[in-house]
């Protein structure tokens, strides 16, 4: 059954054929004004409330799992009357579950015209506290009446796992030329609308399209909702490209969770990037207490011994929904703040650089609190000396510096116009270590092996020099590398485990990873953040990669 | 008894007959199930194949010294009775049916269950010992009925057609493009074919086959008559600068692997239409039941993992290592299209 070839109109009045449709468009353009074009469509004809679900989920909600992938595995085997064990050779062939599942479920033997929201919120969402007995009776029903595509696409919203190829800025884009209002506008009304607190609904989307109301923009009084995230650029020239050093405030970057601590009405909120409300998570951060009217951007860290510490203690604090007083000694939090967004009431954001940093040491030196640290600014006479100063970013476990123009406003995103933040990251480490497990891919790269393990040398105890595995990547190389590797792994495997091969150590790639902590829960007693493959080393015999003992002398 | 069918080095070997069915090494005496260049391969002495599928054969491998059958007609070598029957895959395509000593082994070649109308259809063979293809073999893979295909495409071409667009189908130059020519409307535009195609069709038309009226791009001096037009070409002019003269065109591509959306990503083609000259998984499960065979010997596709349900489902199953590809095997395209459309960026 194709997934592809729904797109008749004939179709178009049932809802879920209808989203599945568009997903199919946006799915298999790669052109920005393609996918647009699709989402234009689609929310011109969409009912308000079915759009209201679909926003959420084009702008990247994930409401939680409502039915969990061991029961969508049994059921869907059940449905089919295969085996398990062909079941997961199926799976190994699509690479993904709810695709797999879609396609070996018999052909339905109803048809349905029942529309998103009414299976979001009246046949998916009930489920979730249901009886395995009467989940079963459910899916069953609903995948009797469900082509293969919307099949995929239920089973993507069940599992909170839908993804797909839009940004949220796109969507956002697709709205503004719809209704008429300004881009800025209708970014500033979807802030929190991903929140899994709050449900879609047709009011919801239609106070997103309104017309705009008088001074509309800023003051979202009362209302718990962030700005829109500025985004920094990586910076590829020479800073002496950049021109007058003065023109430039510099900071360091910090590699924790980036946030906006929100003050109205008596209330804080704490946002990450990804507009998850995490407040109850960092007690310690949103128990500070501002005047109402403010906003706060910043970095939360671990912070030990006046140093950040590395991410790997800091996620030890973002799976953790209760806290106990062990953990919050341990593993302290602090909000780094870098910039003031609202200020008294009002949207600052206009403003430049340099007069909202005069204000944020103002309101900060205000507060006396140990979760709130001010992100000092780093002063160097000229681009060569403030090099010299990045050299001990590694020390000072940041990701190197921020360069931000002292005139610049604080847009929305990833956009140049309101002036622009650089990141001046330092290079990666890097080893050389040798490829010896492969497993194929996910999606687009399904049945290609391209996720591999590699591993550095080290003497056991006997003083035999073994491969030891250290990191997995799957990123970095180009489709046409990916496919001579995958040729060179289908030719030298000497086992097969389930999924993954192993194969003869033949090849050599450089990994870059940006740090590295001790880890008790790796083989080799370390772990590495980001690793990913910066090239194949065609021209190293596998003796010539680097030891453990080598990625040892990298932890600080 | 001895096994009447064995895989040696050349291919697969009729051992009281002394003859191979599509054997891959050069031999003396070679039954060929189709045409398609993994089964007919050039080298042999003598060949034997179905009539309705010599034309194709000769146009492929030149002067050969070639024996034919109709279909269901019988002969007899050293002691085994040989005799075809269609296997509904492409023009001229055979199920090699033998007899010896009371004993029927049929070998199926490459096989699809649903009728079109470039080929005879599939006739299922009673036998006891059945050698089945597994291109398709996992219960993922079931097809749509082909005219509801036929449909999809001949729905983005019209929609292309009115968006002033040229809709370009990547397709097997062999079987697929003639099957999707027969089938579609030819009333939507003109229709234009890829000099590999184009080369097929005329050996189609001559033995009777019905295909509509194509042009080749040398003779369209007009660039305004290219609007609204179907262009069939073979996935290897994918990014070639045969494709430029086209302008802003919509892409897709013909095949059974387009069902899965990895392999239609792969592909980075605007559609995927799900169409296959091979049978489905309930097309395989159904073409073994009607043989009431109940050994089943396996080859090239989903080799093991049909052995494996077919013995838990009570068959005697095993499997023949073979070379033959799977013609739409996706892997080696995927790889070539993509090394070609880098050199092309």
């Amino acid at each position: 059954m194709t997934m592809s070839q729904r797109t008749n109109p004939l179709h178009s009045k049932k809802a879920m054929r209808e989203f599945a449709g568009l997903y199919n468009e946006l799915d298999s353009t790669t052109a920005t004004i393609g996918k647009l074009d699709a989402l234009k469509r689609y929310f011109s004809h969409a009912q308000p409330a079915n759009a209201a679900w679909a926003v959420y989920f084009l702008a990247g909600g994930k409401p939680r799992q409502t039915i969990s992938t061991k029961l969508l595995r049994q059921f869907s085997t059940e449905m089919s009357g295969i085996p398990e064990w062909l079941f997961d050779e199926c799976y190994l062939a699509v690479g993904d579950l709810a695709e797999t599942i879609a396609h070996i479920l018999p052909p339905p033997g109803n048809e349905s015209c029942i529309a998103l929201a009414v299976w979001m919120e009246e046949r998916i969402i009930p489920l979730r506290n249901e009886t395995p007995e009467k989940i079963r009776g459910a899916l069953f029903g609903y995948w009797d009446e469900l082509q293969a595509d919307e099949r995929f696409l239920l089973i993507k919203l069940i599992s909170g796992g839908f993804r797909v190829g839009v940004s949220k800025l796109l969507v956002v884009r697709a709205l503004s030329e719809l209704s008429g209002l300004d881009i800025k506008i209708v970014s500033q009304r979807m802030m929190g609308w991903t929140d899994s607190g709050l449900q879609p609904s047709a009011m919801r989307y239609s106070s997103l399209i309104a017309p705009q109301v008088a001074f509309e923009g800023a003051d979202p009084h009362g209302q718990p909702y962030p700005y829109p995230f500025f985004l920094a650029h990586p910076l590829q020239a020479d800073p002496e490209t950049l021109g007058d050093i003065r023109q430039w405030q510099a900071e360091w970057k910090y590699d924790g969770i980036r946030a906006q601590l929100v003050q109205r009405g008596g209330q804080r909120w704490l946002w990450s990037r990804g507009e998850d409300l995490i407040t109850d998570r960092f007690p310690e951060i949103s128990g500070i207490s501002f005047a109402d009217g403010t906003v706060l951007d910043g970095e939360i860290l671990v912070w030990k011994n006046d140093r950040p510490a590395s991410f790997a203690e800091l996620q030890k604090r973002i799976g953790r929904k209760t806290l106990s007083s062990k953990i919050l000694n341990e593993l302290p939090a602090v909000f780094i703040a870098f910039d003031l967004l609202e200020h008294g009431g009002q949207d600052i954001r206009n403003a430049a650089q340099s007069e909202r940093r005069g204000k944020l040491e103002d309101v900060v030196s205000a507060i006396g609190a140990p979760g709130l640290i001010i992100s000092p600014v780093i002063d160097a006479h000229d681009w060569q000396a403030l090099r010299v100063i990045r050299d001990s970013s590694r020390s000072r476990a940041v990701e190197g510096m921020m360069l931000k123009s002292v005139s610049a406003r604080y847009g929305a995103g990833r956009t140049k116009e309101s002036g622009v933040w650089w990141k001046w990251k330092i290079d990666p480490y890097t080893v050389d270590a040798v490829l010896i497990y492969a497993q194929k891919g996910h999606g687009r790269r399904a049945s290609l092996y391209t996720d591999y393990t590699f591993a550095v040398w080290n003497d056991d105890l006997e003083g035999k020099r073994k491969l030891v595995p250290f990191a997995k990547a799957y990123s970095g190389l180009t489709d046409r590398e990916i496919a001579q590797v995958d040729a060179v792994i289908r030719k030298t495997t000497v086992d097969k485990f389930g999924p993954v091969r192993s194969v003869m150590p033949t090849m050599v790639f450089e990994i870059g990873f940006e740090g590295i902590a001790l880890s008790s829960r790796h083989k080799a007693g370390i772990a590495v953040r980001f690793p990913r493959m910066l090239r194949i080393r065609d021209d190293k015999k596998i003796d010539e990669a680097d030891s453990l003992e080598t990625l040892r002398g990298m932890l600080t | 008894m001895a096994d009447l069918v064995v895989a040696k080095k050349e291919g697969l070997f009729c051992v009281p007959g002394q003859f191979y069915i599509d054997p891959w090494l050069p031999v003396e005496r070679a039954i060929i199930t189709h045409a398609h260049a993994d089964h007919a391969r050039p080298g042999h002495v003598h060949y034997l194949a179905a009539t309705s599928g010599a034309a194709i054969l000769k146009s492929r491998l030149g002067d050969i010294t070639l024996d034919t059958l109709a279909y269901r007609e019988r002969t007899v070598h050293n002691g085994v009775t040989i005799s075809l029957y269609p296997a509904g895959h492409v023009l001229g395509s055979s199920q090699v049916r033998l007899e010896y000593k009371g004993e029927v082994w049929v070998v199926s070649g490459d096989y699809k269950l649903e009728a079109d109308g470039t080929c005879d259809a599939f006739e299922p063979v009673a036998c006891e010992t059945f050698i089945t293809e597994s291109t398709f073999g996992l219960p993922i893979y079931r097809w749509q009925a082909q005219n509801s295909i036929l449909d999809d495409i001949n729905e983005w071409w019209r929609r292309n057609g009115e968006a002033g667009r040229v809709s370009v189908l990547f397709c097997y130059s062999f079987g697929k493009a003639q099957r999707i020519l027969n089938g579609i409307d030819n009333t939507i535009g003109p229709i234009i074919c890829h000099g590999a195609i184009e080369t097929l069709n005329r050996v189609y038309r001559e033995v009777g086959i019905p295909l509509p009226d194509t042009l080749s791009i040398s003779g369209i001096n007009d660039k305004a008559r290219l609007r609204g037009a179907l262009v069939l070409a073979p996935p290897s002019a994918a990014g070639s600068p045969w494709m430029r003269r086209f302008g802003d065109y919509s892409d897709a591509f013909a095949s059974g692997w387009m069902l899965l959306r990895g392999a239609r990503r792969r592909r980075a083609v605007d559609r995927g239409f799900v169409l296959s000259d091979h049978a489905d998984w309930p097309g395989l499960m159904a073409a073994i039941t009607a043989t009431g065979a109940r050994r089943v010997i396996v080859t090239h596709g989903h080799v093991d993992i049909m052995v494996r349900w077919l013995q838990e489902n009570g068959f005697d199953a095993s499997a023949f290592d073979t070379e033959y590809g799977t013609e739409e095997d996706d892997n080696v395209a995927a790889n070539e299209s993509i090394a070609f459309k880098e050199s092309h960026a």
